[in-house]
């Protein structure tokens, strides 16, 4: 139960061993430590910041196949609207040309009847002279009576 | 010789008497100790070579472990010592106000070198002290019988006493590094009970700076050397029984060993914390 000199050893022992430690140990083990946990810190952080950009790019992912959808929706409509135009686009040409079709028809029969009957007006003159002719068993005069048949010709 | 092979129940006392003798440069060759309580012409080896290897195996861990840090693949060795570290710097954050460079390093030192100084405790008490008297045999052809080698460095004052006054140096350090001499001065005349009973304040402030270092190493000291002690007595019992007695004592001791190496750490951040802290004003 005394003290001596040892007790100097050991004060010199402790403090090699505590400036050993600091310099060795705890110093390099903290620091690891920090890094660790910023490391781990920022990790997490990150992780964060990509599920809340993944949210974003989800959200906008929607609005983008929204917009398409509707986008879609509206070109279809716009096609349906023209193809319906263009449906009754050709049906009034059609109408138009078929309208031009008989009418130009109609000119023709209007002008063939025409002829036809000038034809046969003229053909009835020529027969009812010759009728006439062959009743009067004499030589009518065409000149004389072409005034007259004409008249006729002009009352058929 | 014949004496050493004896069996230890022959003598009992001379047997605890030979156990707690130093190995001793300086001392009175008759009684092998030192002529007054407080000797600085004498040395004890033992002691301080105990505590140097132990304090070489730790700076060897420490040097290990420090230079190979992996912080993505800890081995186990990293493992433990990190794990002693965040517990020892848990402690300080928790306790110590602001952050001091050395702190942290001291505690960790006093927590891990007491442990492992207490530790030793726990190797047959025979053992160490057998060796070295076969080495003091026939090395340096001492007779066997006055080779002493106490084993367990705590449980020798100097060592207990080393640890605390170099906390009580630290202590009174910071107090004047962070108080000033006047704040450390005014302590002392203001604390407890105001500046009205300043010479009273006086002496109590004094004991109870002065009983920090005393009742750190005396405590410390006082615990293992009674640890050492029931291993001894333990020693004594027949040897079919002593596994018993023997085997339940060390594993309280190791509870002990580590509490009182935890509670010599704690109490140094504590002492140190007071330190950095300003008193309120009474």
């Amino acid at each position: 139960m005394n003290v001596t000199a040892t007790l100097f050893g050991q004060i010199l022992t402790f403090t090699v061993l505590v400036w050993f430690v600091m310099r060795y140990l705890w110093e390099p083990i903290i620091r690891m430590l920090e890094d660790r946990k910023k490391r781990i810190a920022d990790g997490l952080a990150a992780a964060d910041r990509g599920h809340h950009e993944k949210e974003l790019a989800e959200k906008r992912a929607k609005e983008l196949l929204q917009h398409a959808k509707e986008q879609a929706g509206e070109i279809i409509a716009q096609a349906q609207r023209r193809a319906a135009e263009i449906v009754e686009e050709s049906k009034d040409d059609a109408r138009a040309e078929g309208q031009r079709l008989v009418t130009a028809a109609q000119a023709e029969i209007e002008q063939l009847l025409n002829q036809a009957k000038e034809q046969l007006r003229h053909q009835v003159g020529v027969i009812a002279l010759a009728g006439a002719e062959q009743i009067l068993m004499r030589e009518v005069d065409s000149n004389e009576h072409n005034k007259m048949l004409e008249k006729l010709a002009a009352q058929l | 010789m014949s004496e050493t092979t004896a069996p230890a129940t022959a003598s009992p006392v001379e047997y605890i008497q030979h156990h707690l003798t130093n190995w001793c440069i300086g001392c009175d060759p008759e009684t092998q100790k030192p002529d007054n309580i407080i000797d600085f012409s004498v040395f004890f080896p033992d002691v301080f070579l105990v505590s140097a290897a132990i304090a070489g195996f730790v700076m060897y861990l420490a040097w290990k472990v420090g230079k190979n840090l992996n912080a993505d693949n800890p081995g186990s060795l990293q493992n433990l010592l990190e794990g002693v570290v965040e517990f020892v710097n848990q402690q300080i954050k928790d306790i110590f106000p602001g952050s001091n460079p050395v702190i942290g390093p001291l505690a960790i030192t006093i927590f891990v070198w007491v442990f492992l100084m207490n530790a030793m405790d726990l190797i047959p008490v025979d053992l160490l002290p057998w060796l070295a008297s076969l080495i003091g045999e026939y090395v340096f052809g001492a007779d066997p019988h006055h080779v002493y080698f106490k084993v367990v460095p705590p449980t020798n004052l100097d060592t207990t006493f080393a640890l605390a006054l170099s906390v009580f140096i630290l202590i009174v350090y910071y107090n004047l590094k962070v108080k000033g001499l006047f704040g450390y001065g005014k302590q002392f005349l203001t604390h407890p009970f105001g500046i009205w009973l300043a010479p009273f304040n006086l002496i109590m402030t004094t004991i109870e700076e002065l009983s920090k270092p005393v009742s750190l190493g005396l405590r410390l000291f006082g615990n293992l050397f009674a640890g050492e002690l029931i291993f001894l007595l333990i020693a004594l019992l027949p040897w079919w029984s002593q596994w018993l007695p023997g085997g339940a004592w060390a594993i309280f001791h190791i509870l002990v060993i580590t509490l009182q190496a935890f509670i010599f750490m704690l109490l140094t951040i504590v002492y140190l914390a007071l330190a950095h802290e300003e008193h309120e004003e009474h």
